[in-house]
């Protein structure tokens, strides 16, 4: 029981700070998940964030759900998927109700704007993380040569890309084997 | 009855929405135009909260959705159907990705995946270095090579940069660090 509360108090913090999309959500898993606790590796992180966003739902809630499934099956699924979900939907209704007209005020796009720029360095910091422990050899920095630069081109679903880096990682090993 | 439509449209929403962040926006509009919760242009304003306030995107737009159509009861409604289609498939998922863990072709696929997802998050990176940094339009419009870069957010940049690398510490301190910072020095 001590356990599902801590998967449950992990990923509400998780929730109540991550600002954004999908991948905001990798610097705080890289230090709470993988650095402090131990409950996946780096590596299985960016596996799980493939998957994750590879699948029906919202990212940083499938993520958490994988993670706490991984831990103590359905009770820490379901201590994840809702602890990640709660402060959004805290923090929303208070917003709804309360503070519309709170988000324009100019002091308060200041600070948001300072947060940008922590959030970019944070961002930048797991992409650093991510490499060294996803990208490991020539082939491993070919794909992510071509992928950069296909999405630097076009604009296409993060999914194909998980479907053609698993194809191309399939392809080197045969030919490596 | 608004909560039975409700749980529908976002149970169906959570299984049909893939990729995270704003993939959830179509099905949005769609349910704008379907019914009289929202109008398209209170749309606008959610996106706007949903992406200045802490969650992940999806989740804060929903639970904004839902607050529009019913109020709280509303917002919880929405939120939880959701998230509930993700319960089973991650249960399935994982029973497959056990099954086939030791699979030399499953090791393989993510071996060309972990590179690709990467790249993927290195482009995210890109766009938000230039929305934190730069200011793009100002340069378009005067040609002038300074008005280029946002030099506080360039400074605070490098400062936190420095910092996180040098001390570690949790990724919170940070975000609060910066927006006392932001608001003091009026970024």
């Amino acid at each position: 029981m001590r356990e599902i509360a801590e998967i449950f108090a992990v990923f509400f913090k998780i929730g109540a700070v991550t600002f954004g999309g999908g991948y905001t959500v990798l610097p705080l898993m890289q230090k709470d998940i993988a650095l402090d606790r131990k409950w996946a590796s780096n590596e299985e992180i960016i596996d799980y964030y493939a998957i994750s966003q590879s699948m029906p739902g919202i990212i940083c809630v499938n993520m958490s759900m994988l993670i706490g499934y991984r831990r103590k099956k359905i009770p820490g699924l379901l201590a994840a998927g809702l602890g990640v979900s709660v402060p959004s939907l805290i923090i929303i209704l208070m917003a709804a109700m309360f503070l519309k007209n709170f988000l324009y005020l100019d002091s308060v796009q200041h600070a948001f704007n300072g947060i940008k720029v922590a959030v970019a360095v944070l961002i930048c910091e797991a992409v650093l993380n991510m490499w060294k422990s996803g990208v490991k050899d020539w082939a491993g920095r070919l794909i992510f040569a071509v992928t950069l630069a296909i999405f630097a081109c076009v604009e296409i679903s993060p999914a194909y890309t998980v479907v053609a880096g698993a194809l191309a990682g399939i392809l080197i090993m045969r030919r490596s084997a | 009855m608004v909560y039975a439509s409700l749980i529908f449209e976002f149970l169906k929403i959570g299984v049909f929405s893939i990729g995270g962040g704003l993939a959830t926006l179509p099905f949005l509009y769609d349910l704008a135009d379907k019914y009289d919760w929202f109008t398209r242009e209170t749309l606008i304003d959610m996106i706007a909260v949903s992406e200045s306030t802490p969650g992940p995107i999806g989740l804060n737009m929903a639970t904004y959705a839902g607050y529009a159509a019913g109020g709280v009861p509303g917002g919880v409604a929405a939120t939880l159907s959701l998230i509930t289609p993700s319960f089973f498939f991650i249960i399935l998922i994982v029973k497959i990705l056990d099954k086939f863990k030791e699979n030399k072709l499953v090791k393989s696929a993510f071996y060309g995946i972990r590179p690709a997802v990467t790249a993927l998050i290195a482009s995210a990176a890109i766009e938000i270095l230039r929305i934190a940094l730069f200011r793009t339009q100002d340069f378009i419009d005067t040609k002038n090579l300074s008005d280029i870069l946002k030099y506080g957010n360039v400074a605070l940049f490098i400062i936190i940069f420095y910092l996180i690398r040098k001390l570690g510490g949790h990724p919170v301190f940070y975000i609060c660090g910066a927006a006392v910072f932001g608001y003091l020095l009026n970024l």
